[in-house]
This record gives C-alpha cells, structure tokens and sequence, in this order.
C-alpha cells in the first residue's frame, strides 16, 4: 500500500489482486448470514474495492493496514445488507478475523470470481463508461487507450476517475 | 464487469489521489470559521466593556471553557474521519468542558450570596444565546461536513455528533465576546443546552449526510 501510494501503480494492482480472495471470503460469509443469494457477494467485493481505493487517502501509514480494510468491507457488506432492507448488527472482529486468516480459493470462489457484477456500469455517461471499459476490460495502458479514444491521457484519467467516483455514488444511491 | 478488470481500471486510476484528511480538515476550519467571524463583527460586535472585562476570572472562564468544548469536539471528529479508526482517549476529553462549568460553578456558590444565585442563572437574555450559537456554528459545521465526507468515518451520526461539538464550541467563543452574562451558572444551563441542540443537529445530519 505504501508503494501504491507513493504511485507504483504496478505494486497497487498486485495488492488489490491478492485482496481480492480474501474480501470474496468476508462478503461470501456475510452475505450467507443474512441470506442474500450469492449472486451479491461479488457486488460487494467489487463496491468494497472501489470505496477503499476512492477513499484511500484516509489510511494513516504510521497504522496497521488490516484494520483499515476491515472497517470498509465492514461499512460496504452492511450497505448491501441495507438494499435487501435488513437490518444487521455486526462485529469487526468477524472482518479482521477473516482478514488475517484467509482459507484457499475453493471452487466456490472461482465460480465467484468469474461472474460479472457492477451492472451499474451501464448508467455511467457514455464518456465515463467508455474511459473505464478502455482501461479495464480491453487491459489497455492509459496511454494506448487515450490513443484509442482519440483523446488526451488526461482527459482520459479525469473521465476514469470519475467514471470510478460515479459507480460508487450509484452503489450508495441504490442503498439508500 | 469482472472483478480483475476492475482492479485493472482502479490501479489505472492510481494518479488520482484526494488530498491528506489534514489539509481538508484545515481548510474546512479556515473557512467556516471566518465565515462565522465575519458575521459576528458585522451584526453583533464585542461588547462595550470588553476591554475592561479581559481582567475579570469569570470572563475569561468562558473562553477557557469553550475553547475546551470546541479542541475535544475537534479531536474527536478528527479521530473519528477514519475507517476502523477508534475514538480512544478523544472520547474522555469529552467530560472536560462540562466538569470546568461544574467546577466553576461550585466556585461561584462558595463566593456569591445565594439570593443571586436564580437572576444569575437566567441572565440577561437567554433567548438571544440559544439563537446565536446554533447561527453561528452552522458555517463550521458545514466546513467540518465536508472535511468528514472528504474522509470516511465508520459512524456517521457520532462523527457528525462530534463536529457539532467543535463548531458550536467555536460559536461560543464569537458569542462570548458578546454575551453580557459571565456567570458559570449562565454557561451551565444557556451555553450547553445551545451546543446540546447543535451536537443533535450533528447526529441527525452525520447518519444522512456522512455515509460513504
């Protein structure tokens, strides 16, 4: 997180990748608790993602990383709780525990991981949902998918970055 | 979308960072403060015998008493902008501002006839308090709103409740240079039932307007 921060963008993606199983793990759990249909789980990782990088700056490096990222998964797995409108009390002991213990990915996890979740993607501007199919789904670099829009590579990180800012305000919208 | 691309779209956005929660917090206090400021020198001023008073203990006890109010709201708030962050020693700072009164007002039985003790209490004007104060806290407030939504605390009503408590600390002060009444007993009951309806406000508009 620290070279992540500092702009290792490479050092970034290696640590969301490996967090990634192990937030599939708190959701799957939670999400089993108050009997939401496993079709969500992958919603809530992705959600918990987006929050802990658009909200990255409120990590304190001289702090332990693991309860930071527990109190996110946490506040993001009872956001989805509230759209099936549940009510939930939880612990975050049960996050942390997770999160220092991660169990292998298990067949149910890949079966997870494979199914596509942010639907929420098709309510972005055009622009925005463009910026971010470019330099994700196409695996594309900023500067070759700039190339590709016909746009500049800042133009191009300001669509992306709202387009990301965006996504979220939908996610906490729909819980409302 | 899948999960990896989105990481790959995430780490892509990495350039793209928010500013450090200190500066929000400074610039959020800078200008809700003086917007606070402005409209007290504009509309209500220090009072006539302020110079004079400045040697008097009562006087100053009101600073000393919201200025207290306004750094543990502060400190609290600012402990609690973070996710999985815990309140800790910030929350025991709360007890302080309402043991000085009692303190203080225990100071002002043992020195003062009890006979004055009820006009003392009631003050001058105790609506113009419970007016002034919540006016006066809503530009820091807002300041501080924003520099919560900027982080992301856990709980948004007791964020909220504790930058009420800051704010309406901050107020106090400006009214303070105006209020005629310096008696602990005034602060006791007007300046706390002020910050009381301020620190609710907080709570309602932290649990609305604070998630993330």
């Amino acid at each position: 997180m620290r070279a992540a921060l500092a702009g290792d963008s490479l050092a970034y993606k290696r640590l969301l990748s490996a967090l990634a199983p192990f937030l599939r793990g708190v959701c799957a759990k939670f999400c089993a608790r108050i009997g939401a249909p496993a079709s969500e789980v992958e919603d809530a990782v992705q959600e918990t993602l987006l929050a802990l990088h658009l909200k990255r700056h409120t990590w304190d490096p001289a702090q332990p990383l693991t309860p930071w990222i527990a109190a996110i998964a946490r506040n993001k797995t009872i956001d989805a709780a509230r759209r099936r409108g549940r009510r939930v009390e939880t612990d975050i002991a049960d996050f942390e525990d997770v999160l220092a213990a991660p169990d292998g990915a298990d067949a149910f996890e890949r079966e997870l991981d494979r199914r596509d979740a942010l639907r929420l993607l098709d309510q972005l501007s055009a622009r925005q949902r463009e910026a971010i199919e470019a330099v994700s789904i196409r695996g594309q670099s900023l500067r070759d998918a700039a190339q590709a829009l016909g746009v500049s590579e800042g133009a191009l990180r300001v669509s992306v970055h709202r387009g990301l800012k965006s996504l979220a305000d939908l996610y906490r919208l729909k819980s409302q | 979308m899948k999960t990896d691309d989105l990481i790959a779209a995430l780490s892509a956005d990495n350039a793209t960072r928010g500013a450090p929660l200190s500066r929000a917090f400074a610039v959020a206090l800078g200008l809700g403060m003086a917007a606070s400021v402005v409209f007290f020198f504009a509309t209500l001023g220090v009072r006539d015998t302020f110079f004079a008073s400045l040697g008097q203990p009562r006087f100053l006890f009101k600073f000393v008493f919201s200025l207290t109010m306004a750094a543990s709201g502060l400190f609290l708030a600012w402990r609690l902008s973070r996710p999985g962050a815990v309140a800790g020693p910030a929350a025991k700072t709360l007890l302080l501002a309402p043991a000085l009164v009692a303190l203080a007002s225990l100071a002002e039985m043992a020195t003062t006839p009890a006979t004055l003790w009820p006009a003392r209490m009631i003050g001058h004007n105790a609506l113009h308090c419970l007016i002034l104060i919540p006016l006066m806290a809503l530009a820091p407030l807002l300041g501080l709103f924003a520099a919560l939504r900027h982080g992301a605390p856990s709980d948004g009503r007791r964020a909220g409740a504790a930058a009420a408590l800051a704010a309406s600390g901050l107020s106090a002060t400006l009214y303070a240079m105006n209020c005629p009444d310096d008696s602990p007993f005034f602060l006791a009951v007007w300046y706390m039932i002020a910050a009381a309806l301020v620190v609710a406000l907080g709570w309602l508009a932290g649990g609305r307007w604070l998630r993330w």
